[in-house]
C-alpha cells in the first residue's frame, strides 16, 4: 500500500534518514521503533507530506508522493488519518468541532450529520458526553481518544500514531494500546504506529521494524523480530519489553541478557 | 607575526559572521514574501470562507474600537495643546485647527490606529499561530487536507487591511474631537470658528491619503504577525512563542514607519495629492 524507497532527509548537515525503504502493506499494524531522535517521526512527516525528503520515493497506492503538487496531495491526505504526539486539537473549537473539521471543510454534510458522525467515533475511541467540552478540559488519555476520533472521521484507510502513548500514565498507555488494536480489529484499517514504547510495540504490532541512525536494522513479525541478533535490537528489547517477551525461552534475548 | 594571524582572523570571522546574518536576513526577506503572495493567490481561490472573515473582523475591529477611539482622542488633545502653544507666540494660534486637522487625518490618525492594532492584533496573530505550530496544529490542518495560508492567513489578512481603515475614521473623528475639546476648553478658541477651519481645510484627496496608509498598514500588521507566527522554530517552545510575539510588535512598528515615509514620498512628491 505504501512504499518508501531509499529515502534521505538531512537536517543542518545530520543525516536524519540514510537511504531508508519500508514496506507497507494493506490490512496490517506497522510499529516503527527507534530511539529518540532516529527519524521515526520525521519518517511520518515525509509520508504525510509535511517535510519533502532529499531524495527517494514516496509510493501511496501506486501513486509517487513526492511529486505531486498541493491540490493532489492534499486531496490523496483524506485517505489518511493521523494522531499526533500531542493529538494537536484545535484549541479554539469544541471537542465536536474538531472532529468534524475535515467534514466540515470536505463534504457538504449538514450540521446534524455530521453531529451523527462526531457521536459515532466517539462511541469509537469509548468516549461520550464530551462533545461541547473544549481541549484544555480534557485529560491527556482523553486528548489522545479524541485526536484518534477526528483520525477516523474522514474514514482513512491507514492511520499514522506517533507516539501515541507518550507522556501517559500506564493504565492510560494500556487503555490506548487496547483502543489501537479494536479499531484495528474492527475497521481493518492499515495502522503506522512510531513509538519507541516497547509494551506499546508488541502489544499493537502485526510487523515491526526497527531505525537505527536513519536506516533499517531489523523488520519481521513480533516473534520473528525478538530472534534477530542485532545487538541494538535486542538491547532496546531487553530494557522495553514486556515481561511475557523477556520470558520466553528466547537464545538470543537469554545471550544478551547473560552480558 | 602571531598579532597578524590572530587579527586576520579575527577579520575573517567577522566577515563571516556578516555573511551569515545578511543570509539569514535575505532568506527571512524571501520567506515573508513567498508567504506574501501565497496569501494573496489564496485569496481569489475558492472556497471562501466568509465565517472566519467574518469572525476575525469582529476580533480585529470591533474589539479595538474603544482602545483606538481613546487612542486618538487623547492624541487630538496633546495636538490642540502643543498647537496652540507653539503657534500663539506668533499670533497664529488661530491656525489650530488647521494643525490638528490635518497632522490627524493625514499622519497620526492612521499611524495611531496602526500602532495599537500593531501592539494589540499583530502581536496576538503571531502568539496564536506560533501556538498552533508548536503544538503541531498547523501541522494538523495540512495532514487533514486544509491549506493553512488558506485557513489562518488569508482571513486575518482582509480583516486586518479592511478593519485598519475602518478603525482609522473613528480615531480621526475622535482626533479632532480631542483637540476641538483641548482648545475650546482650555485656551478660549472659538468652537465654531475651530468647525470652520476644519471644515476648510478637510479635502477627500487627505481622506484618501489616510485611508491608503492605513490599508497599507493593516497589510504590514497582518503579513509580519503571520509571518511570524508561521516561522517559529517547533523546538522553541514557549521562549520561542514569546520571542516571535515581541519580534512580531517590534517589526510591524518598524514597517509602519518606514512604510509611512515611503507612502508619503510617493502620494504627495510622485501622485502630488494634496
Amino acid at each position: 500500500m505504501i512504499s518508501i524507497k531509499n529515502v534521505t532527509k538531512n537536517f543542518g548537515g545530520k543525516n536524519v534518514l540514510n537511504g531508508l525503504s519500508l514496506e507497507i502493506s494493506r490490512g496490517e499494524t506497522l510499529v516503527v521503533m527507534g530511539q529518540s531522535g532516529c527519524g521515526k517521526s520525521v519518517l511520518l512527516k515525509i509520508i504525510t507530506g509535511l517535510i519533502s525528503a532529499d531524495s527517494g520515493e514516496i509510493w501511496f497506492d501506486g501513486t509517487e508522493i513526492s511529486k505531486l503538487k498541493t491540490k493532489k496531495m492534499n486531496i490523496l491526505r483524506r485517505k489518511i488519518g493521523m494522531l499526533f504526539q500531542s493529538a494537536a486539537l484545535f484549541d479554539s473549537m469544541t471537542v465536536a468541532e474538531n472532529i468534524a473539521f475535515m467534514l466540515d471543510q470536505h463534504t457538504d454534510l449538514s450540521k446534524q450529520e455530521m453531529r451523527k458522525v462526531v457521536d459515532e467515533k466517539l462511541s469509537l475511541v469509548d468516549l461520550e458526553g464530551v462533545q461541547d467540552l473544549r481541549p484544555a478540559e480534557l485529560s491527556g488519555g482523553m486528548r489522545k481518544r479524541v485526536g484518534l476520533a477526528r483520525a477516523l472521521a474522514f474514514e482513512p484507510e491507514v492511520i499514522f500514531y506517533d507516539e501515541p502513548t507518550t507522556g501517559l500514565d500506564p493504565v492510560t498507555c494500556t487503555e490506548i494500546n487496547q483502543l489501537i488494536r479494536d479499531l484495528h480489529e474492527r475497521l481493518r484499517v492499515t495502522s503506522v504506529v512510531v513509538t519507541h514504547d516497547m509494551h506499546s510495540a508488541f502489544s499493537v504490532a502485526t510487523r515491526m521494524a526497527m531505525i537505527h541512525e536513519g536506516e533499517k536494522i531489523a523488520d519481521g513479525r513480533p516473534d520473528e523480530i525478538i530472534n534477530i541478533d542485532n545487538p541494538i535490537l535486542q538491547q532496546f528489547i531487553l530494557f522495553g519489553a514486556p515481561d511475557q517477551i523477556l520470558n520466553m525461552e528466547n537464545p538470543i534475548l537469554k545471550t544478551y541478557l547473560g552480558r | 607575526m602571531d598579532q597578524q594571524s590572530t587579527k586576520s582572523e579575527a577579520s575573517g570571522g567577522f566577515r563571516d559572521l556578516i555573511k551569515i546574518r545578511l543570509h539569514n536576513v535575505l532568506s527571512e526577506i524571501g520567506q515573508a514574501f513567498t508567504l506574501f503572495f501565497q496569501t494573496l493567490i489564496q485569496i481569489f481561490r475558492p472556497p471562501f470562507q466568509f465565517d472566519l472573515l467574518i469572525k476575525q473582523l469582529l476580533l480585529i475591529g470591533f474589539n479595538s474600537l474603544a482602545v483606538v477611539i481613546v487612542s486618538g482622542f487623547f492624541t487630538g488633545m496633546v495636538l490642540g495643546v502643543q498647537g496652540y502653544i507653539q503657534l500663539k507666540p506668533y499670533a497664529v494660534e488661530g491656525s489650530v485647527a488647521r494643525f490638528v486637522c490635518v497632522s490627524v487625518v493625514k499622519e497620526l490618525g492612521p499611524m495611531i490606529t496602526a500602532f495599537v492594532l500593531a501592539g494589540r492584533i499583530g502581536a496576538s496573530i503571531t502568539a496564536e499561530l506560533s501556538t498552533m505550530k508548536v503544538t503541531e496544529q498547523i501541522d494538523a490542518l495540512e495532514v487533514m487536507g486544509t491549506n493553512p495560508v488558506k485557513y489562518l492567513v488569508v482571513p486575518r489578512f482582509l480583516a486586518c487591511s479592511m478593519m485598519l481603515p475602518t478603525l482609522t475614521i473613528y480615531s480621526t473623528f475622535a482626533g479632532i474631537a480631542g483637540g476641538f475639546i483641548a482648545v475650546v476648553a482650555l485656551f478660549d478658541v472659538n468652537g465654531y470658528f475651530f468647525l470652520l477651519e476644519v471644515q476648510k481645510n478637510l479635502f477627500v484627496g487627505s481622506v484618501l491619503i489616510s485611508l491608503i496608509k492605513a490599508t497599507s498598514f493593516g497589510m504590514a500588521i497582518a503579513a509580519v504577525g503571520c509571518y511570524k507566527g508561521f516561522t517559529i522554530s517547533t523546538a522553541g517552545g514557549a521562549e520561542g512563542v514569546g520571542t516571535a510575539t515581541t519580534g512580531s510588535a517590534v517589526i510591524s512598528l518598524v514597517a509602519i514607519l518606514v512604510l509611512d515615509f515611503v507612502l508619503n514620498h510617493i502620494l504627495f512628491n510622485v501622485l502630488g495629492l494634496v
